[in-house]
């Protein structure tokens, strides 16, 4: 028995008997006898909380987090940036850990007012006016941002440049099965999109554009050909950004982006083996009745006070069911809190710190990866934190014999960016790395490559 | 706290209720500023690494036409203000750890700590999604020791771990059942939902390509066999249940609902948000289902976070398998200390749904509360949250309407409309004024088939005496009701919050979705 549940046994005794019942058993006479377990579920018996923590220490002890041990040069999406113990500490707050969705906005204003200062941010970053409280992940987000850009265009035709995360891409193929969405795969000349070559292949206009600034490969697309190409057809342009990038890059609203979306995990949250992260999503106004998921509102209470509340409610699926724009209903809002709180600690100053440290060091340390001999750049466009590198051996070989030098090396590229040689890296450095972890680094992958 | 002074009205039995929140100080007459009218120029909390990392000037890395000409505003403030500006605003804000929470249909039941520092673990919490293998055989062993207790308990043959929320599972479930009528040479395009059915159901059948099929409640608040087998014909591709169903009744009719779907070659799909009734006691693979998703943060106890981060993992029978979200987490060789786990994607795969492997942290939470509850506590979870649903029921049925007055399972529905006739005061403000109370309100107008619905859930986790000051607190408001001008009263609550009742219709008339738009 769990010590989270209070009733003794004179307690239960007294309940059954205002419910005029002998036994719990008794509970579940609805339930055909045919259907109910005769013996328990087979799993092990109830273990003490010390012993739990003993058994999830071990399974930790199993894994090779990073750190110290395993200097972390990878990311694709999941970044090792700093995350300050002041985030931790507020994100950590009960309040925000155990609280539900803010359906009861007068008990709720801690959550809402955090929302929609993430929100003010978020919009702040990516250049457009509206945010809204969260989606799941990067894949999340783009998959809403394909069926707004769908809809508000009214056509099914979705040009996905190859540069976009191609776990990203998988998702949204997954999810066109049921969507009737045609993904139409854009691909890279030289490490950005060739708009062009899509352009003269398509028999039919695109309704959706959807491009990353940077891209998979850390490359700096030029968006005014994405937008060039939106113009001529009329289609959305959605753009993938990182929100540590835009400390210096230009904001893809500046660029024309109608929606802009995001893996937010780089502001504040751990690499957790992938989750829980943070979907960004920010639009035009113009879009903003088709927005997927929460929206946070400012508002007033009935003394005129200044109040938050969940809003434009009619387009969500408790209310307009099989007509929502989106299914989603529990989101990444401790996701979002944590980010709000992670960019209060950067400000101004310090998320711009973030982005020119990081592409400095990513900089550096390219620089020595590609004096290593046989080691040669896969593509030669601008890049900012993240680089890919043509290797001498195979890139999964690499990564294993580095992890064995106790670096992670980066992210083995798929065949598609390698014409099935293999041998591609994604290597990815963050303002967290020194110039003795950088030098080491290079220093062991010299060997590693031989 | 043991101030020796209680009102006997609040604490009927003498006892103090451990789930009552009335005397907690949420703070704040006065509004909290934003980030962004805190912020001075100048000001700065964040610190960073010294690295030796050559000082190159950023123009000579990235060019001009692409660099922001002056960074984002944010906000500059110093670390002091923040803790303080977050702080406050937690001080603003309802939860679990303060005091009874019992949202139907959320399963707002107390998150153990224990749960909290295995997701601290570094040796959890750092890993890299995309490290080899070789780095991450506790994270893989994890899931797959997680997948086979899922499995056990729904009575399913394997799962997937990737959908990050329910609504995330009810898709990759109905996608499932697209891929396995397709591959059966099958085109159907109906799904069946109850009218009582969660609003997620019937936005996922849209989103995956589906049209919804509406069937009617009966009497007794079950699905009406009648009018379900009258829809039932060869373009239907399945049907969702939710068993108990939103009204907290057990399906009686499950096995001939069964049947007839069965029969017609559609799929059972089991919603998972009610879960937490039958943990132990029945399973939705012996009912008859072949796709069920779980809702980790309602009965594995994993923090909602006000309002996420969930998990949906959607566990199926054998038939099913093969068309699975990948990659998965697999047992590669080996037993005991001699296995070794990797990643696979099965031949028929309906793809990837993540960008990575899930909600992990939250994933790892859920092992550990379903470790320390072993097979005999969960069924205690279920035994204990069904005898504090028909507690409440049975006290609160002669003050609010019972429109289905037989036992009920997790939860219970009631209903104000006979308080709404006589007194004016609707369900809406029943919840308004319980926030004053200390304790967060039921859900309200859910599910629609029930006029004025009061959907309550009080969770395991609430002792007999927090049921009793909750019961009182509803008493006393339908009693005050009556009084003159106690709908007035009643429309005016909450008093006692950081904010008193919210002006919802002008939040959407004049939006004002950031600091920027106003």
């Amino acid at each position: 028995m769990s010590g989270y549940t209070p009733h003794t046994d004179t307690d239960v005794a007294a309940m059954l008997g205002f419910l005029g019942l002998s036994s719990l058993d008794e509970l579940f006479d609805v339930v055909p006898d045919a259907l109910r377990l005769a013996g328990g579920l087979g799993l092990p018996a109830g273990l003490p909380e010390p012993d739990v923590l003993a058994r999830m220490q071990d399974l930790a002890a199993a894994n090779r987090p990073c750190g110290r041990d395993l200097v972390c040069f990878a990311g694709g999406g999941a970044y090792d940036h700093e995350v300050p113990a002041v985030t931790r500490a507020l994100a950590s707050r009960s309040e925000f850990v155990t609280s539900y969705t803010p359906y009861q906005p007068e008990v709720a204003q801690g959550v809402l007012q955090a929302v929609f200062e993430f929100q003010t941010l978020v919009a702040r970053l990516t250049g457009l006016e509206v945010a809204n409280a969260s989606l799941y992940d990067g894949a999340a987000a783009v998959v809403e941002a394909v069926n707004l850009g769908v809809a508000a265009s009214g056509r099914r035709g979705v040009w996905v440049s190859h540069g976009l995360n191609p776990s990203w891409r998988e998702v949204l193929v997954t999810l066109a099965a049921g969507s009737g969405n045609r993904i139409v795969d854009v691909a890279l000349s030289g490490g950005t999109t060739d708009w062009a070559a899509a352009a003269f292949d398509g028999d039919e206009d695109p309704g959706v554009l959807v491009v990353a600034y940077p891209n998979y490969l850390g490359c700096l697309e030029d968006l005014a050909a994405a937008r060039a190409v939106c113009d001529r057809t009329g289609a959305l342009l959605v753009v993938a950004f990182d929100p540590v990038c835009a400390g210096v890059l230009r904001s893809p609203g500046e660029w024309g982006a109608d929606v802009v979306v995001g893996e937010g995990q780089a502001l504040g949250m751990p690499l957790s083996f992938g989750g829980p992260y943070l979907g960004l999503f920010a639009c035009t106004r113009a879009h903003v009745r088709r927005l997927p998921g929460r929206l946070v509102g400012e508002t007033v209470d009935a003394e005129g006070r200044r109040a938050y509340v969940t809003t434009l409610r009619a387009r969500e699926q408790d209310i307009r069911r099989e007509k929502a724009t989106s299914n989603v209903c529990t989101n990444q809002t401790l996701m979002a809190v944590t980010a709000a709180i992670q960019l209060g600690w950067l400000g101004t100053t310090g998320l711009a710190e973030v982005g020119e440290r990081s592409a400095r060091a990513a900089h550096y340390c390219r620089q020595g990866l590609l004096a290593v001999s046989g080691v040669e750049p896969l593509v030669e466009t601008p890049t900012l934190r993240e680089f890919a590198l043509r290797l001498p051996i195979g890139a999964a070989l690499a990564v294993e014999r580095l992890a064995d030098e106790g670096f992670l090396a980066g992210i083995a590229l798929d065949d598609s960016f390698t014409h099935g040689h293999g041998d591609g890296l994604l290597v990815a450095v963050t303002e967290r790395r020194t110039r003795a972890e950088i030098d080491a680094f290079v220093a062991a992958f010299e060997k590693a490559v031989r | 706290m043991t101030s020796g002074v209680r009102g006997e009205d609040s604490h009927p039995t003498g006892a103090p209720a451990g789930g009552r929140a009335a005397s907690a100080p949420l703070l704040g007459r006065e509004s909290e500023p934003t980030l962004f009218e805190l912020s001075e120029p100048g000001r700065r909390a964040w610190q960073l690494r010294t690295t030796g990392v050559p000082d190159v000037p950023i123009g000579r890395i990235i060019p001009d036409a692409h660099r922001r000409e002056r960074p984002p505003a944010l906000a500059e403030i110093s670390e002091r203000d923040l803790v303080a500006h977050f702080t406050r605003l937690s001080h603003r804000q309802f939860s679990v750890d303060l005091g009874a929470y019992p949202l139907g249909s959320c399963t707002m039941k107390y998150n153990p700590k224990m749960c909290d520092a295995v997701a601290a673990l570094a040796g959890l919490a750092d890993v890299h999604p995309a490290a080899p293998t070789s780095c991450t055989q506790g994270w893989l062993e994890l899931l797959v020791e997680l997948e086979e207790a899922l499995c056990a308990i729904t009575g399913m043959a394997a799962a997937t771990l990737q959908p990050a929320a329910g609504a995330a599972g009810e898709l990759a479930g109905l996608l499932l059942m697209r891929a396995w009528h397709h591959a059966h040479g099958g085109t159907r395009h109906k799904v069946v939902i109850p009218d009582s059915a969660h609003g997620t159901n019937p936005a996922s059948v849209t989103i995956a390509g589906f049209e919804v099929v509406t069937v009617p409640s009966d009497a007794r608040g079950c699905v009406d066999l009648d009018a379900l087998v009258s829809v039932l014909d060869e373009d239907v591709a399945g049907i969702m249940l939710t068993n108990p169903n939103t009204l907290g009744l057990f399906e009686q009719d499950i096995v001939a609902i069964a049947r007839a779907v069965h029969d017609v070659g559609g799929l059972l799909y089991y919603d998972g948000a009610n879960l937490n009734a039958i943990l132990g006691v029945v399973r939705p693979g012996d009912m008859g289902f072949d796709i069920v998703h779980l809702n980790l943060h309602k009965t594995f106890a994993t923090p909602h976070g006000g309002g996420g981060p969930g998990a949906g993992p959607v566990a199926v029978s054998e038939r099913l398998v093969p068309f699975l979200p990948g990659p998965r987490p697999v047992r590669v060789t080996g037993t005991g200390p001699d296995a070794r786990f990797g990643w696979a994607t099965p031949a028929q795969s309906i793809g990837r749904l993540h960008s990575w492997h899930g909600n992990a942290l939250v994933l790892a939470r859920a092992l550990a509360y379903i470790l320390v509850h072993g097979d005999d506590g969960l069924r205690q979870v279920a035994e204990l949250a069904v005898l504090n649903a028909n507690w409440l029921r049975k006290r609160l049925s002669s003050t609010f309407d019972a429109p289905y007055d037989r036992p009920c399972m997790h939860e219970c529905v009631l209903s104000a409309s006979t308080l709404k006739r006589t007194t004016g005061v609707k369900a809406l403000d029943v919840a308004k004024r319980l926030l004053e109370e200390g304790f967060h309100s039921p859900t309200v107008y859910f599910p629609l088939i029930v006029d004025e619905a009061l959907m309550i859930e009080p969770t395991e986790t609430e002792s007999l005496q927090t049921l009793e000051a909750l019961a009182a607190a509803f008493e006393r408001i339908a009693a005050e009701a009556a009084e003159p001008g106690g709908a007035e009263a009643a429309a005016g609550a909450p008093h006692a919050t950081p904010v008193r009742r919210v002006d919802e219709a002008r939040a959407a008339r004049h939006l004002v979705p950031t600091y920027d738009a106003r």
